[in-house]
């Protein structure tokens, strides 16, 4: 051993955003500062811009036909795959959580073990959700006449930013049911506590999740979510981070910018900060995202 | 910067009508022509790419760009019923959108023209053909001749032909010369007017850029109306350094004869951003006599598409989608 000892350089880490498979940097070039709950600096994270936004969408669009178009079943094992890839990446995401939310080591774990729980239950949902959204019909006429449920396309989601265990478990029980039933999403990560989106970004790159079905972008929302809501060729809006009470980034806003463009629009709660995450979710966000396609079929033939 | 036109044969008052008077004298002229600047080229055209065009000169361009389209389907799977939807949507590229300019021209195979031609009935969408044994070339000239004239006779305003690359890369220039010549006048109707000539180089197959300049001067010589880069059938098609050298070459040829001709970049070509590089070419190289549907083309198919995206954001502030565009 040697006397002269170095101090070993910790390697930064460079936070991008996760944009078709690939993780850019903000098309502006610029990044923002990520604090913890006492305003102590954390990270730099990409300021995504709306040219980013749009970027998520042209990527979103041409992942639809691919994700939409594998099985329930595959599409159940890849999300299973997500999960499986979160396990292994448990201490760096509580310790995300823990300075994200401002909460102790414990409870970020637990928060932590429940969002892959989550992610878990969803993965299971994708060959039953058929039975409870769709179904035969009974019809006067000698048809079989079923009902499927299709996926919507592409989902704007603007990522919950409040309520008990928003960062990640809140995080995954709005993207997870979205891209359970074969959507692709464009999400706008929360404003103040991105880093557990942008490592998650990081899990379903190597997952076997098809690049494009998922987007993350981190900035202000005020750019982000308008872009999103106005965007014809975003199918659905998913507002439940849309916590600001005026401005573009308002929920009234964007769901009158979507309204223009015939989205379907899942609201936010009445009082988003009241919001407990580790509440059993139910079925209502999977079901949120969908068309329903129903066909006519003669019988004895 | 440029200094071809000055260096040009001819410019000085050689006249060129002589030049094509034999195999020797014809080898000599292109092989006179002077060489072309690899990097000079590739660095103007690269620099003419990064115009940024926003507003109401983005409307203009896009507008102009839609005007210039050769809507083109040119696969062995085209049907009747795929053509009159080409028609259609040559006639009305949007629907919601009475506003939006036609085409210049649909562009399909030589059996499909007559069909082609009763969808367009009424409207001044020229329709065009590909003949000469579209894409490869090789067939006997006759085969070649009577491809050309039965497109001509079943009503095509413009032919597409493709020059004989094999001949032309071997050094046959001649005969590459003397068959466009006799393909031009295939070209010609019963009432003796002629159907537009296009001369497709197929530059992906070309090799070098001192061939594109040789076989651009080679056309006009001939008589092409005008010059087109590619088939859209190969690995390499329309790019801008090769579009530049071709814009450059119909520039000089007009200054040392006085005959404009026309240029189609085609192939490659689909979005908004690549066309407008290419306008922005045109209007730097040849200025506004160029910029008209009547002697600017692109040869393309789903860049429609993107113009029509494009414009309606413009119109509309909203970002559009491939859903609000027809499927192609």
């Amino acid at each position: 051993m040697s006397d002269t000892t170095f101090a070993r350089l910790d390697v930064f880490k460079t936070y991008k955003l996760y944009v078709g498979g690939k993780f850019p940097r903000s098309e502006s070039g610029r990044v923002y500062e990520v604090t913890d709950a006492k305003g102590e600096w954390l990270a730099n994270a990409p300021l995504g811009t709306r040219k980013d936004a749009r970027d998520a969408v042209l990527a979103a669009r041409a992942a639809v036909k691919g994700w939409a178009g594998t099985t329930a079943y595959n599409r159940g094992q890849v999300l299973y795959r997500v999960a499986e890839m979160l396990q292994g990446r448990r201490e760096q995401f509580a310790a995300e959580v823990a300075v994200s939310e401002g909460i102790g080591p414990k409870k970020a774990a637990a928060l932590v073990d429940a969002a892959i729980d989550r992610w878990v239950w969803y993965a299971g949902w994708t060959d039953k959700v058929a039975q409870i959204a769709g179904g035969a019909n009974p019809v006067a006429g000698p048809y079989f006449n079923l009902s499927t449920p299709e996926p919507t396309g592409v989902v704007g989601i603007v990522a919950p930013q409040a309520g008990y265990g928003h960062s990640l478990l809140g995080l995954v029980s709005v993207i997870a049911p979205a891209i359970a039933t074969g959507n692709t999403v464009v999400v706008a990560a929360a404003a103040d506590a991105p880093l557990p989106a942008l490592s998650l970004g990081e899990v379903l790159a190597t997952s076997d999740v098809p690049g494009g079905v998922v987007n993350i972008i981190s900035g202000r929302t005020a750019d982000i979510a308008p872009t999103l809501a106005s965007h014809q060729d975003v199918n659905a809006l998913d507002l439940t981070g849309a916590i600001a009470t005026d401005g573009p980034g308002a929920a009234p806003a964007l769901e009158a910018a979507a309204a223009d463009t015939l989205k379907r629009v899942v609201r936010p709660e009445l009082d988003p900060f009241a919001q407990d995450w580790t509440n059993a979710p139910g079925t209502d966000r999977l079901l949120s995202f969908l068309e329903t396609k129903t066909v006519w079929h003669p019988m004895g033939i | 910067m440029s200094t071809v036109a000055a260096n040009a044969p001819g410019v000085a008052g050689s006249g060129l009508a002589d030049v094509a008077a034999s195999e020797a004298s014809l080898r000599r002229f292109l092989h006179g022509l002077p060489g072309v600047d690899q990097v000079g080229l590739e660095a103007r055209a690269a620099s003419l790419g990064t115009r940024s065009i926003k507003t109401t000169a983005k409307a203009y361009a896009i507008d102009l760009a839609i005007s210039m389209i050769d809507l083109t389907t040119l696969e062995g799977a085209d049907t009747v019923g795929k053509v009159r939807a080409l028609c259609a949507k040559g006639r009305t590229p949007d629907p919601t959108d009475p506003t939006t300019p036609r085409v210049a021209a649909i562009c399909v195979y030589p059996d499909m023209v007559a069909t082609a031609k009763d969808a367009l009935k009424g409207t001044d969408i020229q329709v065009a053909s590909v003949a000469t044994a579209f894409p490869a070339g090789r067939a006997a000239l006759r085969v070649k001749l009577a491809d050309t004239a039965d497109a001509v006779a079943a009503g095509a305003d413009e032919i597409d032909m493709v020059i004989d690359r094999g001949a032309f890369l071997s050094g046959r220039y001649f005969d590459v010369f003397q068959e466009i010549v006799a393909v031009k006048e295939a070209c010609k109707r019963a009432d003796g007017s002629y159907a537009h000539l296009k001369v497709i180089f197929e530059t992906g197959e070309l090799q070098t850029y001192d061939n594109v300049r040789r076989v651009s001067w080679l056309a006009m010589l001939a008589g092409a109306d005008f010059i087109k880069t590619s088939t859209g059938k190969v690995a390499v098609n329309a790019t801008p350094p090769v579009t530049l050298l071709m814009l450059e070459a119909v520039r000089d040829f007009r200054a040392a004869t006085g005959v404009q001709v026309g240029v189609k970049p085609a192939g490659g070509i689909k979005t908004t951003k690549d066309a407008m590089k290419y306008l922005v070419m045109v209007n730097e190289t040849l200025g506004d006599d160029w910029l008209t549907p009547h002697w600017f083309r692109f040869g393309a198919s789903s860049l429609l598409n993107d113009l029509l995206m494009q414009r309606q954001k413009l119109t509309t502030g909203r970002y559009s989608g491939p859903d609000y565009v027809t499927v192609d």
